[in-house]
């Protein structure tokens, strides 16, 4: 008999927040100045008050809205498609979003109204999911929708090389490079108040197709079968998508994989149901990206690396694993 | 109370031919109700419009009085259940899990609850698959899966229970105790609909059975008289015997007609 008993999820959810809490606590006091709890303390006193409040807390806050994001979204999507190799990183939405914002940082946007990138960043992830549902259909296929992903990454991938080439100073690349690379460092509270409500409301939309991702397990047919309304499924799965990668992106550029690692790690935790699955993939995705955001901090070299390099470090080899175990289904 | 279902002029084209063409029938709770058919006789489609998971395109299927499509989807999905031909298990869930699913039309806030809970037990134990509650669906053979699907349908105490080739995958006794099942839930007052191969295991289950070829109905009646041997020859081109059989009549299948 192959029975397994899993977690309670109220325990697992419980056990990532506080997992998160402690990441979030660690993340406030380590980087290349450690800050101890006195500082906290000083009411302005202790120098070392200021990157708490001035840098690590839009940091921190940052990394767990934006994990969070990332990983409820790639779980939604992994649900919807029925496919586990979905992720907004590697069906192209990051990028598509990415091409948003720098269409807007490219014609200079976002001096005078700086709502305008995330706008259309939201608007390409958007634009991102739609094709990508239009290009794959209704099928399952996981080879169509890598597929489908393909064609959208090279239209996004393309866009941007072309912003870069005509681009009009060095520095606008650099800005949009830089940009593009994926980061949470030294963004501001600003930036933070920008990104937070958009990305609260998608996640907010994902959790509203919990049940619907539990019927599709039964594929569409079935799910109908059950009373879901698809059309209000594939809407509500758009929009909260394209709010949470797309102001995601917009603060942070794109940080890849969270999306596919993340629900992978979660799924056998919560018996591979697919709407289960999307609290504990938001707030582990939230814990994901601290860690990852603290040993990025803590590498000692010039420069800092890229948040997002590093994931595309971790998750490019984790890709070829899920691909090389799912071969005998593709096939 | 079960009320009727019926069709009223169904037609749906297809790749440039009527898969149905202008049928109209009136099915009575209480009953099973074999269609039959060649390949692509359109069987499935019927299926599909009488669960109100296809819109025609001209016509419609009604449940009592009411158009299927203009049932509110949960409403429906509690009135009609609905067993598709090929079915997609996405995930490795537990077979309990996946006979929950079945409670989907009924989910309020509070989750399954205690009714849901007993409506799955029941089900789980009309298809014998109880002792297979905690395993993983992609452990299951073939058979155990498909009980487990059948399990899935019943749960959600459907008026209505529309299977496509539920037969399908299952061994000799799982089909025969599958349709023993089907007439208890018939002789309850549930209506049951479904789509068969096997001529000999209608004829056995089936209280009214009708034969589909050529976008429409050419034959419709108890089981006998639908299934003479014109009607096989004219609908599958395959010369038949009607035996009287010690256990009831019996279906022999002589060969090609013609050949």
């Amino acid at each position: 008999m192959t029975t397994r008993r899993h977690p309670n999820p109220v325990a697992l959810s419980s056990g990532l927040a506080l997992l998160v809490l402690v990441l979030a606590g660690l993340s406030l006091m380590a980087g290349r100045v450690w800050v101890p709890w006195s500082a906290w303390t000083s009411w302005g006193q202790d120098p070392r008050w200021a990157i708490i409040f001035e840098l690590r807390v839009p940091r921190t806050l940052l990394g767990i809205l934006v994990g969070a994001a990332l990983g409820a979204s790639g779980a939604a999507l992994q649900g919807y498609t029925r496919n586990p190799l979905a992720d907004p990183g590697v069906l192209g939405i990051s990028s598509m979003a990415a091409l948003g914002g720098v269409v807007s940082l490219y014609f200079g946007l976002t001096i005078d109204s700086p709502w305008i990138l995330p706008a259309l960043a939201i608007g390409g992830a958007w634009l991102g999911v739609v094709l990508l549902l239009l290009l794959a259909g209704s099928t399952s296929s996981i080879v169509t929708f890598v597929l489908a992903g393909v064609v959208l990454q090279s239209m996004a991938t393309a866009g941007t090389a072309l912003a870069l080439n005509l681009a009009p100073t060095p520095w606008a690349v650099n800005e949009i490079v830089n940009w593009l690379m994926g980061a949470l460092a030294d963004r501001s509270m600003e930036e933070l108040q920008l990104a937070a409500p958009f990305i609260i409301a998608g996640v907010a939309v994902l959790f509203t197709t919990t049940r619907a991702l539990d019927a599709l397990t039964l594929g569409e047919t079935g799910a109908a079968s059950l009373g879901i309304d698809l059309r209000a499924v594939r809407l509500a799965l758009t929009a909260g998508v394209a709010l949470a990668v797309g102001a995601s992106v917009a603060v942070t550029g794109v940080i890849g994989f969270v999306g596919l690692v993340v629900p992978h790690l979660v799924r056998p935790l919560v018996g591979s149901r697919p709407g289960p699955l999307l609290l504990p993939s938001a707030l582990a995705g939230a814990a994901l990206v601290l860690a990852a955001d603290i040993v990025v901090r803590l590498t000692p070299s010039a420069a800092e690396v890229k948040l997002g390099v590093a994931m595309a470090a971790i998750g490019g080899p984790f890709f070829l694993f899920l691909l090389a175990r799912l071969r005998r289904r593709i096939a | 109370m079960t009320e009727p279902l019926s069709a009223a002029n169904l037609t749906v084209r297809f790749g440039g031919r009527d898969v149905l063409a202008d049928l109209s029938l009136r099915l009575e709770p209480g009953q099973v109700i074999c269609i039959v058919g060649p390949n692509g006789a359109g069987k499935s489609t019927l299926m599909a419009c009488l669960a109100g998971l296809r819109k025609p395109d001209r016509g419609e299927a009604r449940l009592g009085e009411a158009p299927v499509l203009a049932l509110p989807p949960r409403r429906r999905a509690r009135r009609i259940g609905f067993l598709p031909q090929t079915p997609e298990i996405a995930w490795a869930i537990e077979a309990e899990t996946l006979v929950s699913l079945g409670r989907t039309p009924y989910l309020g806030a509070g989750g399954v609850g205690e009714e849901g809970r007993a409506a799955v037990a029941r089900a789980m134990q009309m298809t014998d698959v109880t002792g297979l509650a905690h395993r993983t669906v992609d452990t299951l053979s073939g058979g155990e899966r498909a009980r487990v699907l059948i399990a899935r349908a019943l749960a959600g105490d459907p008026e209505w229970l529309l299977a496509d080739e539920p037969l399908a995958g299952l061994d000799p006794g799982h089909q025969i105790d599958a349709c023993d099942l089907f007439r208890r839930l018939a002789q309850e007052g549930c209506g049951v609909v479904m789509t068969l191969h096997d001529l000999g295991m209608a004829l056995r289950v089936a209280d009214r059975v009708l034969v589909l070829a050529e976008g429409g109905m050419i034959a419709d009646g108890p089981a006998v008289e639908a299934l003479s041997p014109q009607v096989i020859r004219r609908a599958y081109g395959v010369e038949a015997r009607l035996h009287k059989g010690a256990h009831g009549p019996a279906l022999e299948l002589v060969g090609r007609h013609g050949g």
